[in-house]
């Protein structure tokens, strides 16, 4: 390694026990076309989300497609502009003390493996070493710092600098995006259905690869996922969304063990069970995912929950503090003045 | 047309063996019809470009007492034109000319058309609006009428042929352009390349243009034979290439009271382009079909 | 359906302006003062005078264009210089010859292109695909007006059956003497169009054909008319926009064929425009056939959103 690092990581501004990411109030929303007029309505992608993401953290994010998972990261990387909300990074607010310029060296993401997650025109060496290039890296030594990844990564650069990505295979080419999305040294890794397209052993080698790497580099992690089981293994803590809205967030046992929203509690019971003694019975969530352009008014969750009753369909429940450590839920069911019949018990009662 | 070009660029990423390029050549070189017609225009246009140094006669000197020879006569091979000057050296010399003014305006509108289409398809929004609203009003035009309407006012002239054939052939390059960038931008690759913090100068140059330019140029190839029927056809009307410069087009208008007394002679000029256009047509077809992995 | 035509119209109208725009402008491209270009060579000062204020060539260009689109919009297209005869005269009787001929034209390329579409579709790869296939592409690389010089050679010059200028003595009729006037020239403009709906028919049916649905249709053991006629519904939108494209250009496009065949449309009268430097009757001549083309695609998208269900939905 040469004597001045070239690319070194951001600096760790405020310390262990400020959290890397602060979240506030973020929302999306895209135009709907539709025929004579121009917009039918709107789709509100990402509703008013605020989280917390703590430094070395791995934050699992799961919700059926539509729920607005890959638009927030979007949002958080900067690849969108939100319509409101603010985004703070290591105490320093982004826009304000950061530019997106700056950003782009703090958090970056790995997409999900497809055809289209790495140009095919390029060698696999001129795709990794692009954003160094970008941020003044000189050729040679983006280079070299392309061949240092792909051995991070567990490739030989011998073997696959010079390669094009259709002539290698799913998990090798997601190794190749974990490799781009570390030449920046960012701290902060969104990870958007990283796994979802691999084969199952494949993808329990890129699993492990990534902890590794967390560990070695001091990474954060966000990692998005429809898959419970893999967000189950990989995080520290989950965030449960549904059509844009954060309906549960709890420490990753915690919510596997008590979770307190009837969707996450849905999404749990779905996973059809291993255990012969434990059969999966009753289909736990019914109906269809509800049109986006037009949420059900009052808790957006009511129209397939089976415990909903009439404020459920008037008042729209907010986020509120369960009785475990850091365990959140926005149900009427938790909330004793909400008016609900169950309020204040437990689901198994 | 747009539809194709889009699949050729979703298909060329499907491409399993290694150097896409070399497989779209080594189809091309395999298959008898693109050879053959890839000769041909070879052929027709080393003739055109080394004509002076052939040995033929001269193009311009005629003779009234050698008028309208018919073909075969001794000495002249095609025949005599209606100025007495003999065909087949007139025929080969206007290859460049009409060559020329088939290629040039495919050519830059290629460059120009490229450009304005990739900016709109990348950049999108209100630049997109504005490029693509005011290329709709010139696709509103018939491209006869509108390179005739053009040459009409400009007046005759090859200059002014190249100007209005090159403004005609824009605004369909600028559509296909603009369709595949679209498509093309909203791919995860180009995402990566915003987040790595590029500008959009440079990821349209590095990220974009590698993957656009394969689909569009092969849809420009399949208008040359149009431009080269649409120059002639200018010249034809006397609105191109000016007496006694040598161009298929303007020959088949000099030649159109012939008919008469030597129809054959008269159909000659005619017949080149023809050759010449057919294969083009067929050339494109086949770079479409070797770069069709579906095949 | 009725919203996405009325969308529709509401486009057409930025169009069209558009096109106005440009054929407004293209006189003020010539070179030369575009004064002159109206008056008549003998013209005396006074006349010039009062034609400048008339045209308001001493206004501001958006001022002219202004009242050149007021004029236009009552029907006044300007006076020719050659025959002194009002533009919009001139125009509308040329037009209805070019109508004419390029229906007839269309017809004969549709129904010819049709039929050799179905059966290259239908018999892909064989030798019946490949004798069409190839008269398809001869159709689209040939240059038309010497077809059009060929075919005159071969029926006029040598076998004198049919004639080879002009469209029959004064006054339209539908007799021997006018028609036959007619059967070249139309034969002449329709092979372009053939061959383009021959290839894309080929094309459509080729690919419908092989989808699945086919298949399905097959194995339920429907009978091979009924199959032929889902993929003749399937296949129709398209086809119907591709060959209102080439109608449009058939109208817009006619001057070469008119030139060869001295057809008096309004290719021919653009032509002797051109010629005679008439700017005002080129100027007319252009919007006209310019207009007819954009609401031709009109017509065409509008029928086309009324058959294809998949563009009906919204």
């Amino acid at each position: 390694m040469s004597a001045v690092e070239p690319l070194a990581p951001a600096a760790d501004v405020g310390g262990p026990g400020q959290p890397l990411l602060q979240v506030r109030g973020l929302s999306k929303q895209f135009p709907v076309r539709g025929g004579l007029r121009t917009r039918a309505g709107v789709v509100r992608a990402v509703d008013g989300v605020s989280f917390t993401v703590n430094k070395r953290e791995v934050m699992g994010v799961v919700g059926e497609s539509g729920c607005g998972k890959s638009t927030m990261a979007r949002l958080v990387i900067g690849l969108i502009a939100p319509d409101k909300g603010d985004i703070v990074f290591d105490g320093e607010a982004v826009g304000d003390v950061l530019s997106l310029r700056d950003l782009r060296r703090r958090v970056q993401m790995v997409f999900q493996d497809s055809y289209a997650s790495l140009n095919p025109r390029l060698t696999i060496e001129d795709t990794i070493s692009f954003g160094p290039r970008v941020h003044d890296l000189a050729p040679n030594q983006a280079r070299a710092r392309a061949h240092d990844l792909l051995r991070k990564v567990g490739l030989d650069p011998a073997l696959f600098a010079a390669r094009y990505p259709h002539e290698l295979s799913g998990g090798q080419r997601q190794r190749i995006n974990i490799a781009r999305a570390l030449a920046l040294s960012p701290r902060l890794v969104l990870l958007d259905e990283a796994v979802s397209a691999l084969d199952k052993s494949v993808e329990a080698q890129v699993l492990n690869l990534l902890l590794e790497l967390k560990e070695d580099l001091g990474l954060t992690y966000m990692f998005i996922s429809h898959d419970l089981n893999v967000v189950r293994f990989m995080s520290d803590r989950v965030m449960v969304m549904y059509l844009g809205e954060i309906v549960e967030e709890a420490a990753a046992e915690v919510l596997w063990a008590d979770a307190r929203h009837p969707y996450t509690r849905a999404l749990l019971a779905a996973m059809p069970s291993l255990d012969p003694d434990r059969r999966t019975e009753t289909a736990p969530v019914a109906g269809d995912p509800p049109n986006p352009i037009d949420p059900p008014a009052g808790c957006r969750f009511h129209t397939r929950c089976p415990f909903a009753e009439a404020v459920c369909s008037t008042t729209k429940p907010v986020l509120m503090p369960t009785g475990n450590d850091r365990h959140a839920a926005a149900c009427h069911i938790g909330d004793p003045a909400s008016g609900h019949s169950r309020a204040g018990r437990r689901f198994t009662e | 047309m747009i539809e194709i070009a889009i699949d050729l660029v979703r298909i060329s990423h499907a491409e399993k063996s290694r150097g896409y390029w070399m497989t779209v050549a080594r189809r091309l070189t395999r298959d008898p019809v693109i050879v053959a017609c890839a000769s041909i225009i070879l052929l027709i246009a080393s003739a055109a470009i080394l004509a002076p140094w052939l040995g033929l006669a001269n193009p311009y000197q005629g003779s009234m007492i050698r008028r309208l020879r018919p073909i075969g006569t001794a000495g002249y091979p095609l025949g005599t034109d209606e100025l007495g000057r003999d065909m087949l050296t007139r025929l080969i010399h206007a290859g460049r000319l009409s060559l020329f003014i088939g290629l040039f305006p495919v050519a830059l509108a290629f460059v120009i058309g490229t450009t304005l289409g990739v900016i709109a398809g990348y950049v999108g929004g209100l630049l997109n609006q504005a490029i693509m609203r005011t290329i709709d009003i010139f696709y509103a035009f018939p491209s006869v009428l509108l390179a005739v309407a053009i040459s009409g006012v400009l007046g005759a002239g090859i200059l002014n042929s190249l100007l209005s054939l090159t403004i005609v052939f824009i605004p369909p390059i600028v559509r296909v352009a603009e369709s595949v960038t679209t498509s093309v931008r909203n791919l995860d690759f180009v995402d990566a390349a915003r987040a790595s913090g590029a500008g959009a100068m440079t990821i349209m140059r590095v990220h974009v243009l590698g993957n656009v330019l394969g689909p569009i140029f092969v849809y420009a190839t399949s208008l040359i034979s149009v431009c080269m029927i649409l120059g002639a056809g200018l010249s034809f009307l006397g609105l191109g290439t000016k007496p006694p410069e040598p161009e298929w087009g303007l020959m088949l208008n000099t030649l159109r009271t012939a008919i008469y007394v030597n129809p054959w002679v008269a159909a000659l000029p005619g017949v080149m382009i023809f050759i010449v256009s057919i294969c083009f047509n067929l050339l494109s077809d086949g770079m479409r079909s070797a770069m069709d992995v579906r095949g | 359906m009725f919203a996405y035509a009325l969308m529709r119209l509401i486009y057409v109208v930025p169009v069209a302006l558009g096109v106005s725009l440009v054929c407004f402008l293209l006189v003020h491209l010539a070179p030369g003062d575009p004064l002159i270009a109206v008056l008549p060579p003998d013209a005396s000062a006074q006349l010039e005078a009062e034609m400048r204020t008339l045209y308001g060539f001493d206004r501001a260009l958006p001022v002219q264009f202004g009242l050149w689109l007021w004029r236009v919009l009552h029907g006044d297209l300007g006076t020719s210089i050659a025959t002194g005869r009002a533009v919009s005269e001139e125009v509308s009787r040329a037009v209805g010859n070019t109508v004419m001929l390029a229906i007839l034209a269309a017809v004969i390329g549709f129904v010819v292109g049709v039929l050799c579409g179905f059966l290259a579709g239908y018999f892909r790869d064989s030798w019946v695909d490949r004798v069409v296939t190839t008269i398809a592409i001869t159709g689209v690389s040939m240059p038309h007006y010497w077809l059009g010089m060929v075919l005159v050679i071969v029926f006029s010059v040598l076998l004198g059956w049919l004639p080879a200028v002009g469209a029959g003595p004064a006054g339209w009729d539908w007799d021997w003497e006018h028609v036959k006037h007619l059967i070249l020239p139309a034969l002449t403009m329709s092979v372009i169009p053939m061959g383009i709906i021959a290839r894309t028919i080929r094309a459509l049916v080729g690919d419908l054909l092989s989808q699945e649905f086919v298949l399905a249709l097959r194995a339920k053991g429907i009978s091979e008319a009924r199959v032929f006629l889902h993929v003749a519904k399937n296949a129709a939108p398209t086809a119907i926009a591709v060959m209102g494209l080439q109608l449009g250009y058939l109208l817009g496009g006619s001057i070469l064929i008119e030139t060869v065949f001295s057809w008096p449309g309004a290719g021919f009268l653009l032509n002797s425009a051109i010629f005679q430097r008439d700017l005002p009757l080129l100027q007319g001549t252009i919007l006209v056939l310019a207009l007819f083309f954009v609401f031709l695609n009109l017509l065409v998208d509008v029928l086309q959103a009324a058959i294809d269900p998949r563009i009906k939905r919204r």
